[in-house]
């Protein structure tokens, strides 16, 4: 279980690390599928399978899919990926990078000050107890996520929506 | 008949209200009717006042409200009725009857005549408040209310930017003065606790003795105010470029009525001015020195009115000269007959201008006395009035008494001053008939000359002519229960300075009459070479003072003005502006739609407060 | 070795999320953008699981499932926003859309 845990975190770190120095967003986005397979790993190694479960059906199966789909109704060619190239000159991202690594540095200065000496056993959490909880205190906040999620529906319609004229006056207004 | 004493100038003042109100809505001859009539119902109770006073003479006054009322400062509105404030009023509204009669004449087709009489009646209703105020407040408010009609008058062609400038000219220069009366005014107040006239005149002598300093400060500052008001030196540069106003503007304003005001100011202060010896001797030598320098300015001018103007000039230098001699009745008197004859000469110039259809440099007019005949009899007796010739007119006796004045005082060189002065007035005067009405016309408007038409044009020329005769000096001002004695003298002496006077005006006038007649070319030619050609261009530009005042004051004061814009107070004051608008650039670059400009500053924000809760734990 | 320390796991999560947002900062990309988004949210809810597995509550994972239906709810409006930006200035590149002029 420790074994399957640091393996899958490697992986995770590594896949994300070509996720965001990809040139190439259908490269990009299958590495980013096998950083959340991996993740889904480290849940199931911690004992959290119903998580786990939640990250390969939601997340790597229908939000994935859902990035797959737009960026096949894009014209991306080889072209794109030479400008993402020349844009990734190490002036892009070595500022970005330090800040982030500070940032990092700073974190894990304060996970220090934090309660952090337990140790996950992998005692199973079922999903049982995980729907008590959904369905028992937190029933309302249940129903504010799926207010959430009608109001991204509306939203994402609304935006999408194709109307040539008003993109010609938008770009006049711009 | 007291009561009817207000109407005197509340009529003209509802003639402004009608005219302003009525926003051109009265049509031409409403308008006409409204601003002549509103002078000729004041020039009517002048009449019956007059007519009361003469059969009682004694001086009435009439409080009609309280002003002001600050702790012992207690203003009216109180007017005052006597033998100086008669006169006045009387040649304000008779002139000025004739003028805004005459005026109906000269404004036919002429633009804004509503603007013009509504300008002229406050005009009117000013002076008139200005001479009867029996206090120096409510005579300062007439005092910048002719000040501001006769801004607005001069402005009255506002599309030419030239004309606005000599308006702004004419309120600035006159505002120096203004400010030096103002001045005048507190040292009376704080010195005497009082600026009724009355009391002012009374407690004068209690509080000063003759010749102390703060008596002869304040009688300075008075006079500095009546110099730029009427135009002397050396406040004087502002009254030939008034000119550019309506040829009846020029008459009623600046020749016979609002320019004497400064010699009104003096002779109703007298007892002030006699008490400071000094002042008054200043006085008499400005007096003196503006007749000659205007005089000799007049003669090489080439514009009929600003010939007149400095003509203007120097016959109110006369009246100074009279004042500084303490001969204030021979100077009101003269300064009745000068706005009887000068306002004839305008009036008579205004004829020759729309006569020749705008033709105003005598250079190119000439050879008109066969077709402006009434104009050519208004510039001859005028003429004559103005140089004084012996005996039938009116300028002879007022200038006479100035002159008697002087010599009776003993003030020797400012009698020369004025019997050369009265030699100029003749020889500028010939040289102007003779160029107007004499030799070949130089110009299409001059040969196509139209004689003026009707009542209104002919009627205040033979009027003001006949004034200008002896007839004129047959009113004689009731000045004897205002105005102190004048001085006394051998009747030999004065025979003697009659004759002198006679004289002289005679040989100016023998000798104009031979240079301009007969030796036209002559002069022309000395006035085109060397020393001749020299003068010409001084006295051209009037002795230089525009240029002088242009570059010892105009010129330093932009100076100063442009460098107090960039200076060190204003850079520190302008500091938190600059602060804001360096903190807007800055501020305004971070919000620039640069998404990851955004995400990079949210990412130093959060590791900011990270670290100081990582410090601070 | 008998278990995972908390500290682990949760430093995992902190490095996801610092690739995250350093992707977030220098892409041009909305595409990469949105990616670096989802990175940042799961690691979000890994955090979240972390610590509930760590004191044995069900929350943890309640919570990760709140977590996954904002990174839900933020991937269509994202999408769909791509979208737009596509449709209208004919590239993908965020920063042609600042109108603004700062």
């Amino acid at each position: 279980m420790e074994l399957a845990f640091y393996a899958s975190g490697l992986v995770a770190v590594l896949a994300t690390l070509r996720v965001i120095t990809s040139t190439n967003p259908i490269h990009a986005l299958l590495y980013l599928i096998v950083s959340l397979l991996a993740v889904a790993l480290v849940f199931f190694a911690l004992g959290a399978p119903f998580a786990g479960a939640l990250e390969v059906i939601v997340y790597a199966g229908a939000i994935m899919v859902l990035f797959v789909f737009v960026v096949m109704m894009l014209n991306l060619n080889a072209a794109v990926t030479a400008r993402e190239r020349a844009w990734l000159g190490p002036r892009t991202w070595v500022g970005p990078s330090v800040l982030a690594a500070l940032l990092l540095v700073v974190l894990l200065a304060t996970l220090q000050h934090g309660d952090i000496g337990r140790v996950i056993e992998g005692d199973t959490l079922t999903a049982k107890a995980v729907g008590m909880v959904l369905f028992g205190p937190w029933l309302v906040v249940v129903e504010l996520v799926a207010m959430l999620l009608l109001a991204a529906l509306v939203t994402a319609s609304h935006v999408g929506r194709s109307v040539s004229r008003e993109a010609d006056s938008g770009r006049d207004g711009a | 008949m007291t009561w009817t004493l207000p109407l005197t100038f509340l009529l003209p003042l509802a003639g402004t209200l009608i005219l302003a109100f009525s926003g051109a809505r009265l049509g031409r001859r409403g308008t006409t009717w409204v601003g002549v009539t509103s002078v000729a119902l004041a020039a009517l109770v002048t009449a019956l006042l007059a007519h009361h006073y003469l059969a009682a003479p004694e001086a009435r006054t009439l409080t009609l409200w309280r002003w002001i009322a600050v702790g012992d400062f207690q203003p009216t509105i109180g007017l005052r009725l006597d033998g100086l404030s008669l006169t006045l009023l009387g040649v304000i509204t008779g002139v000025g009857l004739l003028i805004h009669w005459f005026a109906a004449w000269y404004m036919q087709g002429e633009e804004g005549v509503t603007r013009f009489y509504a300008y002229m009646n406050l005009f009117v209703a000013s002076m008139v408040l200005l001479v009867l105020g029996d206090n120096l407040l409510l005579l300062f408010l007439g005092w910048e209310g002719v000040g501001l009609c006769s801004y607005l008058l001069i402005g009255h062609y506002y599309r030419t930017a030239a004309n606005v400038r000599a308006a702004f000219k004419a309120f600035l220069v006159t505002r120096i003065g203004d400010a030096f009366l103002a001045i005048g005014l507190f040292l009376l107040f704080r010195e005497l606790g009082t600026l009724n006239i009355a009391e002012i005149l009374q407690r004068a002598p209690e509080r000063w003795s003759a010749g102390d300093p703060l008596v002869e400060l304040a009688a300075l500052l008075l006079l500095g105010g009546a110099l730029g008001k009427s135009a002397q030196l050396p406040l004087h540069t502002w009254l030939a470029d008034a000119m550019a106003g309506p040829t009846p503007v020029s008459a009623l304003i600046h020749a016979a009525t609002m320019v004497t005001a400064g010699v009104y100011l003096v002779a109703r202060l007298h007892g002030v001015f006699l008490l400071a010896p000094a002042v008054l001797w200043l006085t008499g030598v400005i007096g003196a020195l503006t007749l000659l320098a205007a005089g000799f300015a007049a003669l090489a001018q080439t514009d009929i009115k600003r010939v007149l103007a400095y003509s203007t000039m120097s016959q109110i230098g006369y009246m100074f000269l009279a004042l500084g001699v303490a001969g204030f009745e021979a100077a009101i008197f003269h300064l009745m007959t000068h706005a009887f004859f000068k306002a004839l000469l305008f009036l008579s110039a205004g004829a020759v201008i729309v006569g020749c259809h705008h033709e105003q440099d005598i250079r190119r007019l000439g050879g008109l006395w066969r077709r402006l005949p009434l104009a050519y009899v208004g510039f001859l007796v005028g003429g004559a009035a103005l140089a004084a010739l012996p005996l039938v007119t009116a300028g002879f006796y007022s200038k006479d008494a100035i002159l008697w004045q002087a010599l009776a005082a003993g003030h020797g060189a400012l009698l020369l001053a004025g019997l050369l002065g009265s030699l100029l007035t003749s020889l500028y005067l010939l040289r102007l008939i003779v160029g107007i009405f004499h030799g070949e016309a130089g110009s299409e408007g001059a040969r196509r000359a139209e004689a003026g038409q009707g009542l209104a044009h002919g009627l205040p020329l033979v009027v003001l002519a006949l004034l200008s005769t002896f007839l004129g000096a047959w009113l004689e001002p009731p000045l004897g229960s205002v105005l102190p004695a004048p001085h006394e003298g051998s009747e030999g002496w004065h025979l003697a300075l009659e004759l002198l006077a006679g004289g002289v005006a005679l040989l100016g006038i023998a000798l104009g009459a031979w240079l301009f007649l007969n030796r036209r070319a002559w002069l022309a030619d000395v006035a085109a070479r060397g020393l001749g050609a020299r003068l010409w261009r001084l006295w051209h530009h009037a002795w230089g003072f525009d240029a002088a005042y242009e570059r010892l004051l105009v010129r330093p004061y932009r100076g100063l003005v442009s460098g107090l814009r960039h200076d060190a107070i204003d850079a520190l004051g302008l500091l938190p502006a600059r602060l804001a608008w360096w903190l807007h650039v800055a501020l305004s670059r971070t919000q620039g739609g640069k998404l990851r400009l955004y995400a990079v500053s949210m990412v130093v924000g959060a590791t900011l407060i990270l670290l100081v809760m990582a410090v601070a734990a | 070795m008998n278990g995972v320390p908390m500290a682990h796991g949760l430093v995992l999560a902190a490095v996801l999320f610092t690739l995250g947002l350093a992707g977030l900062m220098f892409r041009r990309n909305m595409i990469f953008m949105l990616l670096s988004l989802e990175i940042m949210l799961n690691a979000a809810g890994l955090a979240f699981i972390v610590a509930g597995m760590a004191w044995d509550q069900a929350e943890g994972q309640a919570m990760f499932l709140l977590v996954i239906t904002l990174a839900a709810a933020e991937a269509s409006v994202g999408l769909a926003l791509l979208n737009q930006l596509y449709r209208r200035f004919k590239t993908l590149d965020i920063d042609t859309a600042s109108g603004m002029r700062g």
